[in-house]
């Protein structure tokens, strides 16, 4: 580790402290329905949206109405998203003459785009049109993340509000979020993107003579565009297959440092929108200190393990220590432009955020880095998490926290005066359930049928880790990969398909149906008896749930796949 | 030197103690009744154990039968995990056997009475009947030595009554038809004199019935905290049920094999057992300690209310004041002296045996030396109290003497408006400084005002700073004026006061509280109380109270002791807080148990493994023991604190949760390192694994 490393990591953080509340700020106005700084723009636009779907922005939708709006809406989207891609071939924009794309591989990518995962079982510029890219994923990403912080404000209502019906409008929200928050910070970084060197353009790939005097053909597009809101909406899916690590996809380590900021800035603001609407920024702080400590904390293992590299190798004499001329540590599958700092960090980050974009490869990490991911990944995309369903899965981990804990100051549960009684302790453990049914259970039948088992390009743990991160990834929305397995194949497209929609929705009904229940409830003003949820003890203790309700769910997966991996890289014998 | 214990001290203390064979004995053999799936069901973490112990002990008789090896090893994980079973059996066997110790001593207050029926209030002869035959509506007579056949209300007579078989308390009480002492319980017993009585409840039903049941906890009904906890608890479970069932596969792909013995000793040691095992004993162990706190609550959600009570609703007479005001003071009209107010004062409170009337003739004898008087060869003529006049006096020597309510003296004597006045702001600032003035007048002249004070009781203040502390907002309740009320509301300390109080502005600043949100609890006697005492989260009827109090109500206080709210709420955080520190303890007991079995699970494909062995434990077979015994036998150990409850300090909301955060939490993840490794020196050492 170098203390030019740790700087940058510094830097980083001190920036997305200082968006929070400016962004967060925003971002409470527009749900508000208050006027702000783009309203003379874009209220006749938002009108003319609300006058052509026959919405009324006034009317707020129950729990119910509010759930069915966005699952019609998914449908929808996923049903437009498998058939442009099964139909691109007789569509326009398909200068690459791509053809159609196969059953299983457009139900797992329409799945992935549907649900903000971005898993791509595929190689984008081999495999897709200009048009799938612009109108079905670029779109997706967009009203994907959308959806997700629409639910996210929603949840957060049902806190702020007392003893009321309704938690918003879908369709409002979804519309607000995307055309004042999301559009706009796109177009504006999109710019920023094309002056440091991205593509967006609608060329035919060039054919070119390389140095050597051989012919490669040079994939390129819209890809700015793409860029930006697969950054800032942690959809992950990358324009190239390669994703952030590729040149075009991520030129220089400006443009690398701004989509990390993306990447966690909707996900911190929402902190404080959530402190904002429930009167008490302070409560926002403190979620935001849960997943900053985690955050940190990941990062600063796998920043380590990278660089400690593989004793194994500074074994056989080689210098693999940091110097001015060589990053040390472990290089494998790294950047050379971003180093073990920034990849390190990138790493963790896309993870916590259920990104899933990558500018290094996590399957070539040491096993305790490829571990941070994993685990990650695996404690429900909480830090900072996707855009949204970060924050609503944190709230659940504080509502399980509160309620375990709470106990312990001689109240009944109550969570910022809400009442945390048998209904919401039951839809919190449904939608913490579906985690480890869906991770583990796709796993344990993936590591014993001859489809799954050819997947992984690895043997022993490391194979196992392939397959674990495949279906925590899906599971979790994140859409990484541990890249060595193979997972375009009828029984990965298909598996990784289900347990995307089982991380997504079936995770997201019970979350709404508390909004709902918390939203009907009274407020009990906070005395010296009420446990302080805004204090340094809440945040230990919600990180403490955290960990060990997580640990303690993975930790026989964990301990077959890098833990074993680890001590057995430590003892001489490499998978 | 002996100690004399007052009788009801001792007949509450004959009340077992949890190590008593004649609880303990029954116990044990409740904990295999209770084996039973049906009744299992109830605790779902316990059931689950019960089904997979279930499971291996038929896998167990297999391997006998088929003749397989390893069988030592296997015997002994099924015991322990039938033990694991037994232990949260027992322990909930032992928490209901106080209760119904309880029960049994109430059982024979009920022994078989006959009752004197009457056929109407005025008849004289009576027809004598069962206790059981009688139905609500008949009119009994109960004389002298006769037991109360069932509950009732006095319509004629006054009686004595030693209410001890309900109360504990052997000193009797007046029960007298009219007003709010008019309740009699069944199984009560009149000691002098006669009363008459209606009969009010239903044979089956009567107040001992009711006490008898819910000492025993025949319809103890899971409170929804506890619901909301066996939900979660259950949500654990199963995710569980995926870490571990997930493990065959995981091992399959490792090119291993997994028992089935193993994988239901690391299920069972995960899941939370140990609060699961516990979790309804902490609940009946709850309601135990209000009962020998002789409260009696209606269910245990009143309980559990206790413990979030935000408002305490006090009467100020009683809980915050000593019962009766007293005289500190003679404030003489300019023209007359101190003693002269004082000596006509004395002679006016002569006959008056209330304690504030007294409390005059103490003082005049004290500041003036003014001695008693025979009151025979006076030849005085004393004029009682009314509430109608609001005055009292006497006529003798030709001089007549009035004392009374201020505004009532001065309309008895005509007084000249300067001297109303002079009286008037005398009296003003007496209200001011939380006193009552009673003026006294003779021969129509205005003499004075004496200062009549409330008493507040010593260490009050303390205890409602303690209550700040808890976050527990006091609000006294009067029917002083408001300058009266908030003098004493100052120096008792309370955080709010209603004065002038009407049972409808009680029930009214009740609902006010709740529709912010919060939860009030209060106590009440008289039939107004009522519709408060049930509109309050927790409504404690004082058990003199009437019958229409004592079913609004949730809770009874057989000792009509209105201060006792605040232990109440006490035993109710108390409740909730064991609840949390045990759930705590269990799930971070997890952490140690993982170190123990995967490593050993393992190990025989992945010897690297033995780097997650950090207790160093010797083999496999003993770490699994091991874990599975500590399993077990934590149950046991933490029975008396189940029990016993975690106790409450009224230090706010953060201090108390670092402090249990600190035991129960880090405690949580440290004991059972410690524990499991002594066992498995302990095995190993005896050879066992």
């Amino acid at each position: 580790m170098t203390f030019n490393g740790w700087f940058q990591i510094a830097l980083y953080c001190v920036v997305i402290v200082l968006l929070v509340k400016p962004l967060g700020g925003y971002m409470t106005r527009v749900f508000a329905g208050e006027r702000t700084i783009l309203s003379p723009a874009l209220r006749p636009v938002e009108r003319l949206f609300y006058r052509l779907s026959g919405v009324d922005e006034r009317k707020d939708q129950n729990w119910v109405t509010y759930a069915v709006a966005m699952l019609l809406f998914s449908l929808v989207g996923f049903l437009t998203l498998y058939a442009l891609q099964r139909f691109q071939a007789l569509l326009p924009f398909n200068p690459a003459g791509q053809s159609a794309v196969e059953e299983g591989l457009a139900f797992n990518t329409a799945m992935s785009f549907d649900t903000n995962t971005n898993w791509q079982s595929y190689v984008p510029e081999t495999t897709l049109s200009y048009l799938v890219q612009m109108a079905g994923l670029t779109v997706h990403n967009f009203v994907s993340a959308a959806t997700g912080i629409a639910l996210a404000v929603a949840l957060i209502r049902g806190f702020a509000r007392r003893s009321a019906k309704g938690i918003g409008n879908f369709w409002v929200d979804l519309t607000r979020c995307t055309l004042y928050i999301l559009l706009p910070l796109s177009i504006v970084v999109g710019l920023f993107f094309v002056w440091q060197g991205m593509p967006q353009n609608l060329s035919a790939y060039t054919e070119v003579t390389t140095l050597e005097g051989g012919k490669q053909v040079i994939a390129q597009g819209p890809v700015a565009s793409q860029e930006v809101i697969k950054m800032l909406g942690t959809n992950g899916g990358g324009f190239f297959n390669a994703n952030s690590a590729h040149p075009f996809e991520n030129p220089n380590a400006i443009t690398n440092f701004v989509q990390m900021v993306l990447l966690l800035s909707i996900g911190a603001a929402l902190t404080n929108v959530f402190g904002r609407m429930v009167g008490d920024q302070r409560q926002g702080w403190a979620v935001f200190a849960v997943m900053g400590i985690l955050m940190l904390g990941g990062t600063a293992i796998a920043y380590w393990a990278e660089a400690a590299g593989n004793p194994q190798i500074a074994k056989l004499g080689v210098d693999t220590d940091a110097s001015a001329l060589q990053a040390g540590g472990n290089m494998e599958g790294k950047e050379i432009r971003f180093g073990i700092a920034n990849s390190a960090l990138f790493a963790t980050v896309t993870t916590d955020a259920s990104c899933g974009a990558v500018n290094s490869m996590h399957d070539s990490y040491t096993p305790l880095g490829g571990l941070v991911p994993l685990f990650n990944i695996q404690l429900g995309e909480i830090i900072f998490g996707g855009v949204g369903s970060g924050l609503y899965g944190m709230l659940l981990f504080a509502i399980i926290s509160v309620f375990v804990a709470g106990l312990m100051v001689g109240r009944t549960p109550e969570y910022l005066g809400k009442k945390i009684e048998a209904k919401e302790v039951k839809m919190a453990m449904l939608a913490i359930l579906i985690l480890p049914l869906s991770i583990l259970g796709f796993t344990a039948l993936a590591t014993v049928v001859d489809a799954g088992l050819a997947g992984p390009a690895n043997q022993g743990p490391h194979g196992f880790s392939e397959i674990l991160y495949a279906y925590t990834s899906g599971t979790g929305n994140n859409g990484s990969a541990f890249a060595g397995i193979s997972a375009n194949t009828l029984f990965y497209n298909t598996t990784i398909g289900f347990a995307m929609f089982i991380g997504r929705f079936l995770m997201i009904v019970p979350m709404v149906a508390i909004a709902g229940s918390l939203a009907a409830k009274k407020i009990v003003p906070a005395s010296a008896g009420t446990f302080p949820t805004d204090g340094p003890l809440f945040v230990g203790l919600v990180i403490g749930v955290i960990l060990i309700v997580g640990g303690l769910t993975f930790f026989p997966a964990l301990a077959l796949g890098p833990l074993v991996e680890h001590f057995a890289m430590t003892a001489g014998t490499l998978f | 030197m002996t100690i004399e214990i007052p009788a009801h001290m001792r007949k509450r203390m004959a009340v077992t103690t949890m190590t008593d064979p004649k609880i303990l004995g029954p116990a044990a053999l409740d904990a295999f009744k209770k084996l039973d799936p049906r009744v299992m069901i109830r605790n779902p973490v316990m059931f689950t154990v019960e089904v997979v112990a279930t499971l291996t002990t038929i896998l167990f008789v297999r391997d006998i039968v088929v003749g397989n090896g390893g069988l030592g090893f296997a015997l002994q994980i099924n015991i322990w995990l039938w033990f694991t079973v037994l232990f949260a059996n027992f322990a909930e066997a032992v928490a209901e056997g106080r209760g119904k110790a309880q029960a049994a001593t109430l059982r024979r207050a009920k022994t078989e009475t006959v009752a004197k029926r009457l056929a109407d209030v005025s008849a004289t002869k009576w027809t004598e009947v069962p206790a059981p035959q009688l139905r609500k509506g008949d009119i009994v007579l109960v004389q002298t030595g006769d037991l109360i056949p069932s509950d009732g209300e006095v319509v004629e007579g006054v009686a004595s009554v030693n209410e001890a078989a309900i109360t504990g308390e052997s000193a009797p009480v007046i029960r007298e038809s009219g007003g709010d002492r008019s309740a009699v319980t069944g199984g009560t017993q009149v000691i002098s004199d006669w009363i008459k009585v209606r009969i009010t409840a239903e044979p089956g039903s009567t107040f001992l019935d009711r006490m008898i049941s819910l000492v025993e906890g025949a319809e103890r009904q899971k409170t929804p905290n506890e619901i909301a906890l066996n939900i979660l608890l259950a949500g654990m479970t199963i995710i569980f049920v995926f870490s571990v069932a997930s493990i065959p596969s995981f091992a399959t792909y490792a090119g291993g094999t997994m028992g089935v013995l193993v994988l239901v000793a690391l299920f069972v040691t995960l899941i939370p057992t140990t609060i699961g095992a516990l979790l309804s004993a902490i609940g009946i162990a709850g309601m135990d300690r209000l009962v020998r706190f002789n409260v009696l609550a209606m269910s245990g959600r009143a309980v559990e209310a206790a413990g979030d009570v935000d408002t305490l609703l006090l009467d100020k007479t009683g809980t915050i004041t000593l019962g009766n005001r007293q005289a500190t003071e003679f404030l003489p009209v300019a023209g007359v002296t101190e003693r002269d107010l004082a000596d006509a004062s004395q002679l006016s409170s002569l006959a008056d045996e209330t304690p504030e009337g007294r409390s005059i003739v103490v003082l005049a004898k004290d500041k003036y030396g003014i001695r008693g008087r025979e009151m025979a060869p006076l030849h005085a003529k004393f004029i009682p109290f009314s509430a109608h006049t609001r005055i009292s006096g006497i006529d003798v020597d030709g001089a007549s003497i009035r004392k009374g309510a201020v505004d009532a003296v001065i309309a008895d004597v005509r007084a000249l408006p300067q001297a109303a006045r002079e009286i008037e702001a005398i009296a003003e600032k007496i209200a001011k400084a939380g006193g009552t003035p009673l003026a006294v007048a003779k021969d129509g002249k205005l003499l004075g005002v004496i200062h009549l004070k409330d008493i507040v009781k010593g260490g009050i203040r303390d205890r409602f700073a303690t209550l700040r502390r808890m976050g527990i907002r006091t609000v006294m309740i009067t029917g002083d004026n408001p300058l009266t009320a908030a003098a004493i509301a100052a120096e008792a300390g309370v955080d709010d006061f209603l004065a002038q109080a009407t049972p409808e502005t009680k029930l009214k600043l009740i609902r006010d509280e709740q529709a912010q949100g919060k939860l009030v609890a209060m106590c009440g006697d008289g039939t107004n109380d009522a519709p408060a005492l049930a509109q309050a989260d927790v409504g404690v009827a004082m058990n003199t109270g009437t019958m229409a109090a004592r079913e609004a109500g949730n809770m009874v206080d057989l000792d009509s002791d209105p201060a006792k709210l605040i232990e109440i709420v006490e035993i109710g955080k108390q409740l909730l807080m064991t609840r949390g520190a045990l759930t705590t303890f269990s799930i971070a007991n997890d952490v140690a148990k993982y170190f123990a079995i995967i490593p050993a699970m393992f190990l025989a494909f992945y010897p690297q493994l033995q780097a997650l062995n950090v207790m160093q434990l010797k083999t496999p077979q003993s770490a699994i023991l091991s874990a599975i015994i500590f399993n077990a036998l934590v149950i046991i150990a933490l029975i008396p604190l189940a029990l016993r409850g975690v106790r409450y300090r009224p230090l706010g909301a953060s201090a108390v949760l670092l402090r249990n955060l600190f035991v129960y939490g880090l405690g949580g993840v440290i004991v059972p390192f410690v524990g499991i490794k002594l066992i498995d020196v302990l095995v190993t050492a005896i050879g066992l694994a």
